[in-house]
């Protein structure tokens, strides 16, 4: 039953066909199985998944169970869960047990899902290739030589190996959408302040964002109904209501108006990723929908942005590991400098120190209108690119990564090529808008992932489109050889 | 701009970071790289644009200035390094 999309088990559970418990006891032997050659779980929780799913199947018995009541979930280790553990993949946080949950988790619970486990991704979520980890990489369910992707890594990598049919992630520039395209399964970015992030460990607040990896469009809509919403513990989550996601999946695209920009399709995109991006295109096209061509100018000046925001915004946000209150602290510290500086220095990793180092450096008296102000009135600039294209058209559609899966360590030692990689995703977190990647073809039996980015709070819209295509296509449902 | 190791001392002190000597010339190479990856901002005319700190400049949230929550010391302290009487301990620091 471990190759059912959430919504075919949700049908199976409430059909009383199969149990919460055989399900989860399914999930939690493969999770088991398979965790030493991927390793994408940092916990697994056994025994107390059972017992919510013994009461989830008592929910269903008495009529009173939702879309998600039974489902397994798991998320990802930057999610405070309350009693567990809550590590970020950090050393720092390694015996951190979180003293309450996270909005995501809460909702999660009070819908019905059942938490298998923790899932391994980069240290504070920042890499893209879920190297970062202080528990070890994170391997690709589709060649084990290679990346899964990140900083959600671990998760994208449970739900394409099937050991889970749905998992939480976030997305700051990039992690849930580019493992999910690395590991051939869907990925959804939504709006910034859709999702709340009380709870959900801060990287850089103005681009933190939750969602949801699942297989399928249709299970990422039911996901992301019950991850939604406004949450007074978050000042910066929406008042606006939270759209039937399930309602319009099935509306036709006939009309739709698609905007693709040349700058996403340059000399450094994999020609199997155009290959498969333009046939894909091709097929929504049959289906209905026109292409306009759009220009997003300033798409290169993304990634210099990205990394002054988002680090400016980490080494503020860091700074709260001190030693003293929770996480880790150094041996014998000889006076409270030390203590700062050594429990920050051993409990960091070496990226995330990288990352400190220069938003530290880019605040820093004398430098803060070059670098931090400047990237603000360039994100502005992006913003607004944004904004006008999306008066034109619908949806724009980008592929979601240069290339497919690469080897593991390639890029480990080199920060700025691995900053590189994520020139299709970081401009949509600057922007704050939703985009989701879905799995749109293989290059030598690797993944390849299309993003297909709505309007501000469109989530509707773009889950619809990517339903469409998965419609009529198949490549969802490829299953890593291994994991069958 | 580059970093040599002065600069990359000085930032690690900022950012209360310890770092041992046999990494700061690593530091000092990845710090210019990403640096030199940054400076491509500079090239941008911005004269007259407004900065955007938040992508959706909607209004904050406030709460109103209520007591929502109980005391929980001891529970958040479980997870302390190191308490003694209720308080967390840290090294003396004042004289």
């Amino acid at each position: 039953m471990h190759e059912f999309t959430l919504a075919e088990l949700s049908h199976l559970l409430q059909k009383r066909e199969i149990s919460s418990v055989e399900l989860v006891e399914t999930c939690l032997e493969r999770a088991e199985q398979f965790n030493d050659g991927l390793n994408c779980f940092i916990s697994l929780f056994p025994e107390p998944a059972l017992e919510r799913a013994r009461h989830a199947d008592e929910l269903i018995g008495g009529g009173k169970a939702g879309p998600l009541t039974g489902i397994p979930v798991v998320h990802k280790d930057i999610f405070c869960t309350g009693g567990f553990k809550t590590s970020c993949a950090s050393k720092m946080l390694d015996n951190f047990i979180a003293p309450y949950d996270a909005t995501v988790v809460d909702k999660l619970n009070m819908a019905g899902s059942v938490m298998l486990g923790k899932t391994n991704m980069d240290e504070f979520a920042m890499g893209s290739s879920s190297e970062t980890s202080f528990y070890g990489p994170v391997r690709n369910p589709w060649d084990a030589s290679r990346v899964p992707g990140g900083s959600s890594g671990g998760s994208a990598c449970a739900v394409s190996a099937r050991l889970a049919p749905a998992a939480t992630g976030t997305d700051t520039g990039g992690s849930i959408r580019q493992p999910a395209a690395l590991c051939g399964v869907t990925g959804l970015k939504p709006t910034y302040g859709r999702v709340s992030r009380y709870g959900m460990i801060a990287f850089a607040s103005s681009l933190d964002q939750g969602g949801p990896i699942t297989q399928t469009a249709e299970d990422a809509a039911l996901m992301l109904a019950a991850m939604s919403g406004f949450d007074e513990n978050d000042a910066t989550s929406a008042e606006a209501g939270v759209d039937n996601y399930t309602a319009t999946l099935n509306k036709e695209i006939k009309g739709l108006k698609i905007g693709l920009p040349a700058e996403y399709f340059s000399e450094q995109l994999e020609r199997p990723v155009t290959d498969a991006i333009t046939a894909a295109l091709n097929l929504l096209e049959e289906a209905g929908a026109s292409i306009i061509e759009i220009e997003l100018p300033n798409t290169e000046l993304s990634i210099p942005v990205y990394y002054v925001i988002a680090s400016a915004e980490c080494s503020s946000n860091l700074s709260r590991y001190d030693g003293v209150r929770f996480g880790y602290r150094c041996d014998n510290p000889k006076d409270i400098d030390d203590l700062f500086c050594r429990s920050r220095g051993e409990g960091f990793g070496d990226e995330v120190k990288r990352r400190i180092m220069i938003g530290t450096y880019v605040l820093s008296a004398g430098y803060y209108d070059a670098y931090y102000l400047k990237a603000q009135q360039i994100r502005r600039m992006l913003r607004d690119e944004f904004s006008n294209a999306l008066k034109q058209v619908d949806v724009i559609i980008t592929p979601t990564t240069p290339s497919t899966a690469f080897p593991l360590g390639a890029r480990v030692d080199d920060p700025v090529s691995m900053y590189l990689s994520d020139i299709y995703t970081v401009s949509v977190n600057l922007a704050g808008l939703p985009a989701i990647s879905i799995p749109v073809g293989f290059n030598d039996g690797l993944p390849i992932g299309m993003q297909v980015i709505g309007d501000y709070f469109g989530e509707a819209r773009i889950l619809n489109v990517a339903h469409q295509y998965q419609q009529i296509t198949d490549w969802h449902k490829r299953v890593p050889r291994d994991y069958q | 701009m580059s970093f040599n190791k002065t600069t990359v001392q000085d930032i690690a002190w900022l950012a209360r970071l310890a770092i041992d000597d046999q990494s700061i010339a690593g530091y000092e190479k990845d710090l210019t790289d990403i640096l030199a990856l940054v400076e491509r901002m500079k090239k941008v005319n911005t004269a007259d644009i407004q900065p955007l700190a938040h992508p959706l400049e909607i209004d904050t949230q406030l709460r109103p200035d209520a007591v929502t929550e109980e005391n929980q010391r001891d529970d958040f302290q479980k997870i302390a390094p190191a308490i003694t009487d209720g308080h967390y301990l840290v090294p003396k620091f004042v004289e």
